[in-house]
């Protein structure tokens, strides 16, 4: 009779000790390191204050000043920049990855030369690019070996018409390969049976791309778009470790990082963060909707499929009505 | 038929001036670099960025970088940051991600909310008052501190491994409990040795992000003298140093080596890791 207690209360309780002891030490990370703090942050954004000394409660100021001041709100705009830099890297990453899931000479020396600049740290990426857009450096020798004149080249780095541009770039040299190789794995879980049947059907490499691997990576593409335009919001590493945000480069959270930890305005900081939070929030509901609406997630049909589907079975049941009676 | 084959040459051509042209590109920063780095001071002085070095032997620069930049101890730590890092990280995101997914219990599904909703919280602007935090638990300045910060358990992983739970049958469990085995040994001994393949994955992952990371290790590793990192320890090349390209080449080089040489030997597992992460990424 007493082992029987035993037994019960001991699968139980092991049970009960096992969630809670698994759930301890990642529990207790995430609330120290990310809901404390980001509760903090709430906090700090409606005060005038640094991190050492008195603090004095001003209400939305901060807020206020967020959205009026010439170097905060405003540099979302940079963000345009790395949208289409993000754009152009997702459709040279599309290109690569559909010629390298093909059969190619050596395709996996191209694959590993593209890939490899997504394993450069990101200082080291900063130190590549200063050398490389110095003047009379790497780049400009290669355009002048194309036949322009030195004379008649920016400064990659200082041009405030083009420095956003370069430093962009950068941000697709190291990224494109990695979505290639996503969009690689994409395409290699296609059904081989696929391309089979379309070779046999006599398919070129275009209609196979159009028919075959358009429509079946559709979804990894637009959400990498959709990725696109929430980092974007949110760029740092590339201005940070290159110009350091001089010269009109400085993007939103450059410009935090400096207030925060330069200047010490912790609570203005802390607003610029709430506030971009709240707008990369919105972002996500929208591409969630969005999700929701046109492609479907996981087990569920798209709205929108289930709107056709529910119309055409209303149409055909009206049609069949009708030829009845 | 003479136009179809036209047509496929010139589509040869094409493909191949491309992926050339996009190898070349992807490379030649680098390329410029170890060009640079085996250049004497004056002969990176005097000739042109693109010209080849005299010399291949010349490693002066490398061993200057070393010593300038400190590397010795930048490695010392940053393998003792990755090892602690990787093993405590994974260790806790299985265990989380195991009971997440074999028991049912209230408040299940609101942990992983929270831990999605953490992915969307911008990492660089939560430091803002995590500093502060930081601070006040005396781990500025601190290799503890920092590992324990880089030990927090990111979505990615646990969706990695919970996902890799959902294709390993209960009733492997189930047989376990029945045979007098508890929960925790079911994890240890039956489910932990199974779940490999994620674990490298994860590895992977995690391992390229933390050998990588300079901005918390420079923002709560301060002292550069004894708690530099890899990716820190380019720093030393930002002020004074900060036209000796030479030196820098060279370092940015030595930071680099490792990470080529693991991309060397573990290509698949890295574009294998990389795309499972994207899955549910």
């Amino acid at each position: 009779m007493r082992n029987f207690i035993k037994w019960i209360t001991s699968a139980k309780v092991n049970k009960v000790l096992c969630i809670i002891t698994f759930m301890f030490v990642p529990l207790a990370l995430l609330t120290v390191f990310t809901y404390i703090p980001f509760g903090k942050m709430i906090g700090f954004s409606f005060y005038d204050m640094k991190y050492i000394g008195d603090r004095e409660f001003v209400g939305l100021k901060n807020y206020a000043e967020v959205f009026s001041r010439d170097d905060c709100f405003k540099a979302l705009k940079l963000s345009l920049y790395y949208i289409a830099a993000s754009f152009v890297q997702l459709g040279l990453a599309l290109y690569f990855a559909t010629l390298l899931s093909f059969k190619t000479k050596g395709g996996g020396i191209f694959k590993g030369l593209m890939f490899f600049p997504y394993l450069v740290c990101g200082i080291a990426v900063g130190f590549i690019f200063k050398f490389f857009y110095t003047r009379g450096f790497v780049l400009d020798t290669v355009l002048q070996w194309c036949g322009f004149n030195l004379d008649n080249l920016p400064y990659w780095l200082k041009d405030t018409s083009i420095n956003n541009i370069s430093v962009a770039a950068t941000s697709v040299w190291r990224y494109m390969g990695q979505n290639m190789v996503l969009f690689i794995g994409a395409i290699m879980s296609v059904d081989a049976e696929m391309y089979e049947a379309a070779a046999i059907d006599g398919a070129g490499g275009w209609q196979k791309f159009r028919y075959i691997i358009f429509p079946s990576i559709s979804t990894i593409i637009v959400l990498n778009l959709i990725l696109a335009i929430t980092g974007s919001l949110s760029v740092f590493e590339p201005p940070y470790v290159i110009t350091g945000g001089n010269f009109g480069t400085g993007t939103y959270f450059v410009i935090m990082d400096k207030l925060a930890h330069a200047s010490q305005k912790v609570g203005l900081a802390s607003a610029m963060a709430i506030v971009l939070l709240v707008i990369i929030l919105i972002a996500t509901l929208l591409q969630k909707l969005f999700f929701r609406y046109f492609i479907g997630e996981g087990e569920h049909e798209a709205i929108r499929a289930v709107r056709k589907r529910k119309k055409r079975e209303a149409l055909a049941a009206a049609g069949n009505g009708g030829v009845q009676s | 038929m003479n136009k179809a084959k036209m047509k496929k040459l010139l589509w040869a051509i094409v493909k191949y001036a491309t992926l050339v042209f996009g190898s070349f590109v992807s490379v030649l920063p680098v390329v410029v670099c170890v060009i640079t780095a085996f250049k004497s001071p004056e002969e990176y002085a005097e000739t042109n960025v693109m010209t080849l070095p005299k010399s291949w032997t010349y490693f002066e620069n490398f061993v200057q970088a070393w010593k300038q930049a400190n590397m010795a101890l930048a490695f010392r730590n940053s393998i003792i940051i990755l090892i602690c890092v990787l093993f405590f990280s994974i260790l806790t995101g299985s265990m989380l991600a195991y009971v997440l997914n074999r028991f049912k219990f209230p408040g299940n599904g609101l942990i992983r909310n929270l831990f999605l909703f953490a992915s969307l919280l911008p990492g660089i602007a939560m430091q803002v008052s995590v500093y502060q935090i930081m601070y006040s638990l005396g781990w500025i300045n601190s290799l503890f501190g920092y590992i324990v910060l880089m030990c927090g358990t990111d979505v990615i992983s646990i969706y990695i491994f919970i996902q890799f739970f959902e294709n390993i049958s209960v009733s492997l469990d189930e047989a376990a409990i029945m045979d007098g085995c508890t929960y925790f040994g079911v994890f240890f001994r039956i489910l932990l040795p199974l779940l490999k393949p994620a674990i490298i994955t994860v590895m992977i992952l995690k391992g390229v992000g933390v050998y990588n990371e300079y901005y918390m290790a420079n923002l709560y590793l301060q002292n550069k003298n004894s708690f530099v990192t890899v990716a820190t320890s380019l720093f030393k090349f930002t002020g004074p140093l900060g036209n000796q390209y030479n030196y820098i080449c060279a370092g940015v080089i030595l930071t680099m080596l490792p990470a080529l040489i693991v991309f060397i030997l573990c290509q698949k597992q890295i574009y294998g890791g990389l795309a499972q992460g994207a899955v549910k990424g």
